[in-house]
């Protein structure tokens, strides 16, 4: 291959283990933030020393104490009890977050990429000579092609800090990739609908509820702590579970009622529900009659979806949807109808969760107890800086005329656009990417490529040496989140609260903090009027000081949490609301949809199905892994160090497949998997599906424990159906077959 | 006193987070670990039921592993918890082939070791063991059986129990809500 950005390995360097830590750090390490507690039983021993944080291996954002030995060795992570992301518990992730800290393959000191004797390497550089560099290709690109031609990907809390000098340098191309890869699909579904979007943590009342149906979610799996707490109390309260899902997945194993559905076929199933709650009126009279428009035309619309109707397609008997559906009145409003997260499927995903907001308004549960809550912000002013410049182009301007109902950036969108075609020479010309392996998280990698063949300037800060960072022309180490501050977490909850990250110990190695690093490089770049301050603790503290508080307290505390301003937690019984729709109204028939060219209404369509000896590839999550961002923590890959395929017994004895035995996956567009998976023989997943966890199969060698261990779901989805709503990258229509001789293809997968 | 736990079935997910918080608390090396996750699938697609518990020593009131150990390294703590003193311990492993659950692994520094209930480090402190503690299900429940008040003696009152491989005759006292 003759690219010009060809990948490295870091592996192939002699890089250094002990670097001094660097002088430049001025972070205040004096005993001073080291609070001694003591146990609460009287008459006991003083024990380890804490300091707070909140937990960076999810966005759960967990708050919790870092406990460290007297001669200052981090022992454990565990959840502060005032905290109502996870209660003082928490998940096996955040608890082993502590091996992300001890990784020996962390990344340890910024790299250029040179070339020497004709080969493309990296090399050992210092941070002023790195942040030099980066700071002088950001004003070739500005000079040659305008600011705006810089983009970021975050993921992550140094997305604020880097967020923060991409706007200050004249560029608002801000993307993460949980959005249009993500959750996005369900904000704009829920936006479009009752005017507002659903958060992070998710705003479902789970603890109060009486009906949880779980629709494309397998809580238990992914592990959103405090929703799993809370689907805990409720199985105790004896509350009904319904599991939607083409795999016995765990939370279908604690559920009343398990529909193993036809994959693909979930909004079918969603209209159907519909229909049968109008047909015989389950609906919540008052509360549509009160609050919602367009009633008679969704009444209408539905007529024709019949649980007989959708038993043809998704294979669910039609009287176990009556049932279920019996099951949610009875229930209601103390029901949820789970919009789930991870929700880019088919490219039809804005409409499904349209559905599913539709659901959510006829059963009356938005704004009711049990239901969907409305949580509260704290309003923290942010620490005053110059007004921004205005870059000359938006970046919903690099996909003019598309994805209009979009309510924040669309990476894809960024991504395509950076790639040239005829006389567009790509809108873009530098990316910072932080805290994401883009080639992880972006489906179709042979475009992310593409793009990043194209780029001037490529500036990987992670604290792994993730595949991208093969691909970079500057990679900086950055600190993990046990060794940095970061902004204030202020959560949408049900009381506003706000929690404190700060460092329990130096940054190992050569690495740097986020915040220290974007505040060196505005330094270099002209900018330090947009970060004023001296340190980040002289910032972080003037905020806590205006909300009545301050750094020192947090530093004994973690968390405050402040009384709601409104007393509206739920709707009060009649109380008229004004949404924030167009007609100020709960829209079940979507004037903005309808505006921006879409069906108002959701509708059905077929999907596409695995063709003949393929089966569709499903990817979902384990407890103990986020995404791939964790596949090298030396705790966690205790746990689970590979992920295996799940394969039908029917089909393995078709296939002739024995559990543990590997294969390599081809998929319908002939790309064959860089490694084989394990298949685990399994009466758990459906005849026509293969399962895998996400987040496997690293090609990066420096990664030791990650390296060839399973297989990566995202190098096989190849086929992206994008949502012409909001540019979601729907994931699910891609099918893969079997090649058992996993040596002959050694050759063909190395392509 | 008798100490007990109880692990609710119903509630497991089987995160494994009882297993990481036992590493970093009691320092089990990378590799090892005292309690473990144990998933087991009965039936045939989509008749299906699965149960998922968190399994770890039973401290068995009739323990083999006391009985067969040549030095006295394990032995009956205070409320019936098996512990083994490692400086007693000469790594002979009869105590590993004795117990019927595979409870049991040789530490690299040269001593048997395995799940203590956090007995020293916590439980006489006042606390409950790491990984009822950590439990994001909080499925476990731990206690004096002598206590009716304990959250064990309540919740296995209340609730159907099994223990595992009785028939060992081992009189386990850990039990699993079912
Ligand atoms: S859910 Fe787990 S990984 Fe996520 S923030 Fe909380 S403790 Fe950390
Ligand atoms: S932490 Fe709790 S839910 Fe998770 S595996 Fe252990 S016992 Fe089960
Ligand atoms: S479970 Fe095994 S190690 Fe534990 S007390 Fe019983 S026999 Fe001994």
């Amino acid at each position: 291959m003759s690219t010009r950005r060809s990948f490295i390995k870091i592996s192939a360097l002699g890089l250094g283990g002990i670097a001094a830590a660097g002088g430049l750090t001025r972070m205040a390490m004096g005993s001073s933030v080291m609070d001694t507690i003591t146990k609460k039983t009287p008459g006991k021993e003083k024990l380890l020393h804490r300091t707070p944080t909140y937990c960076e291996i999810c966005f759960w954002q967990c708050a919790g104490w870092v406990y460290k030995d007297d001669e200052g060795k981090i022992k454990k992570i565990v959840g502060n009890e005032d905290d109502q992301h996870c209660n003082g518990r928490f998940c096996p992730r955040g608890t082993g977050g502590i091996g992300q800290y001890y990784d020996e393959d962390r990344l340890k000191t910024p790299l250029i990429r040179t070339t020497i004797d004709g080969k493309q390497t990296f090399r050992e550089a210092s941070w002023d000579e790195a942040l030099d560099l980066i700071a002088k290709k950001m004003k070739d690109i500005a000079g040659k092609y305008g600011t705006e031609s810089m983009a970021l990907f975050s993921h992550g809390s140094g997305g604020a800090h880097f967020g923060q000098l991409l706007k200050a340098f004249g560029s608002t191309s801000i993307a993460a990739p949980s959005f249009a890869q993500c959750r996005g699909p369900r904000e704009v579904g829920f936006l479009t609908t009752f005017g507002d979007i659903i958060y992070s943590p998710e705003r479902i009342d789970i603890r109060d509820t009486r009906c949880l149906v779980l629709i494309g979610s397998h809580l238990g799996e992914n592990m959103h702590n405090g929703q799993v707490q809370e689907m805990s109390d409720a199985i105790d309260r004896g509350a009904t579970i319904i599991t939607v899902d083409p795999r016995f997945s765990t939370a279908a194993g604690k559920s009343k009622h398990w529909l193993p559905i036809k994959p693909a076929t979930d909004m079918a199933l969603l209209l159907s529900w519909i229909h049968v709650l109008i047909e015989n009126e389950w609906y919540d009279k008052e509360y549509v009659a009160l609050h919602t428009t367009g009633f008679e035309q969704l009444k209408e619309h539905v007529k024709t979806y019949t649980p007989e109707w959708a038993y043809g397609i998704t294979t669910i008997d039609p009287n176990m949807i009556v049932e279920t559906a019996r099951e949610m009145r009875d229930a209601s409003p103390a029901v949820i109808i789970n919009p789930g997260r991870h929700v880019t499927w088919y490219g039809d995903d804005t409409q499904r969760l349209r559905a599913v907001a539709i659901l959510t308004a006829l059963l009356g549960s938005w704004g009711r107890r049990g239901g969907y809550y409305q949580p509260e912000k704290f309003h923290l002013p942010s620490f005053p800086v110059p007004a921004f410049p205005t870059p000359k182009r938006q970046p919903s301007q690099v996909y003019e005329g598309k994805y209009t109902l979009a309510n924040e950036v669309v990476a894809n969108g960024i991504c395509d656009a950076t790639i040239p075609t005829g006389l567009d020479k790509g809108k873009y010309k530098g990316w910072i990417v932080n805290g994401t392996n883009l080639l992880a998280a972006l489906p179709d990698q042979a475009k992310t490529l593409k793009a990043i063949e194209a780029l001037d300037l490529l500036v990987v800060v992670d604290t792994m040496p993730i595949e991208l960072t093969g691909y970079a022309d500057v990679v900086l180490p950055e600190c993990t989140y046990l060794e940095r501050y970061d902004m204030i977490r202020n959560s949408n909850h049900r009381q506003p609260n706000l929690a404190l990250r700060m460092p329990a110990t130096e940054p190992k190695y050569k690495s740097k903090p986020a915040e220290w690093i974007a505040k060196e490089l505005a330094g270099k770049l002209g900018l330090s009027a947009w970060f004023p301050w001296e340190n980040i603790e002289e910032m972080l503290d003037w905020q806590l000081k205006k909300a009545g508080t301050s750094l020192d307290e947090m530093k004994r505390i973690g968390v405050k949490n402040f009384p709601r301003e409104t007393d509206d937690l739920y709707f009060k019984e009649g109380e008229e609301v004004s949404f924030n729709t167009n007609s100020g109204k709960i829209e079940l028939y979507s004037s903005d949809m309808e505006a921006a060219g879409f069906a108002p209404l959701p509708v059905y369509t077929a999907h596409e199905e695995p063709p003949d000896g393929f089966y569709r590839l499903i990817y979902g999550r384990a407890p103990m892994h986020t995404f791939s961002r964790t596949a090298n923590n030396p705790n966690l890959t205790d746990l689970m160090d590979e992920n295996v395929l799940w394969v039908n017994p029917k089909v393995a004895k078709l296939w002739g497949l024995e559990s543990g035995q590997p294969v390599k996956l081809k998929n319908q567009d002939d790309v064959i998997s860089t490694f084989p998976i394990k298949v685990r023989v399994t009466e758990r997943i459906r005849w026509d599906s293969v399962y895998m966890v996400h987040g496997f199969g690293h090609n990066n060698p420096k990664l030791t424990r990650a390296f060839g261990r399973g297989v990566s779901d995202t190098e096989l989805i190849t086929r992206v159906h994008i949502d012409p709503a909001m540019g979601g990258t729907g994931m699910r229509g891609n099918f893969v077959t079997f090649i058992t001789d996993i040596n002959n293809t050694e050759k063909e997968a190395e392509v | 006193m008798r100490y007990a736990m109880a692990v609710d079935t119903h509630k497991c997910v089987g995160c494994s987070d009882c297993v990481v918080a036992c590493q970093t608390e009691n320092n089990v090396p990378i590799g090892y670990c005292r309690d473990w996750v144990v998933e087991v699938t009965d039936g045939t697609y989509p008749n299906l039921e699965a149960e998922i518990r968190s399994e770890r020593c039973n401290h068995c009131e009739n323990s083999p592993c006391v009985r067969c150990c040549p030095t006295g390294a394990s032995h009956y703590a205070e409320g019936g918890v098996v512990l083994v003193t490692p400086e007693k311990c000469i790594g002979c492993g009869a105590c590993i082939a004795s117990c019927p659950y595979d409870a049991r692994y040789p530490h690299p520094d040269g001593y048997v070791d395995k799940c203590t209930f956090c007995l020293e480090n916590r439980v006489k402190k006042g606390l409950n063991p790491a990984c009822v503690s950590v439990c994001p299900t909080k499925c476990m429940y731990f206690g004096d059986l002598d206590d009716p008040n304990s959250p064990v003696s309540k919740v296995l009152k209340n609730r159907k129990y099994k223990t595992l491989i009785p028939e060992a005759g081992t009189n386990p006292q850990l039990y699993f809500l079912i």
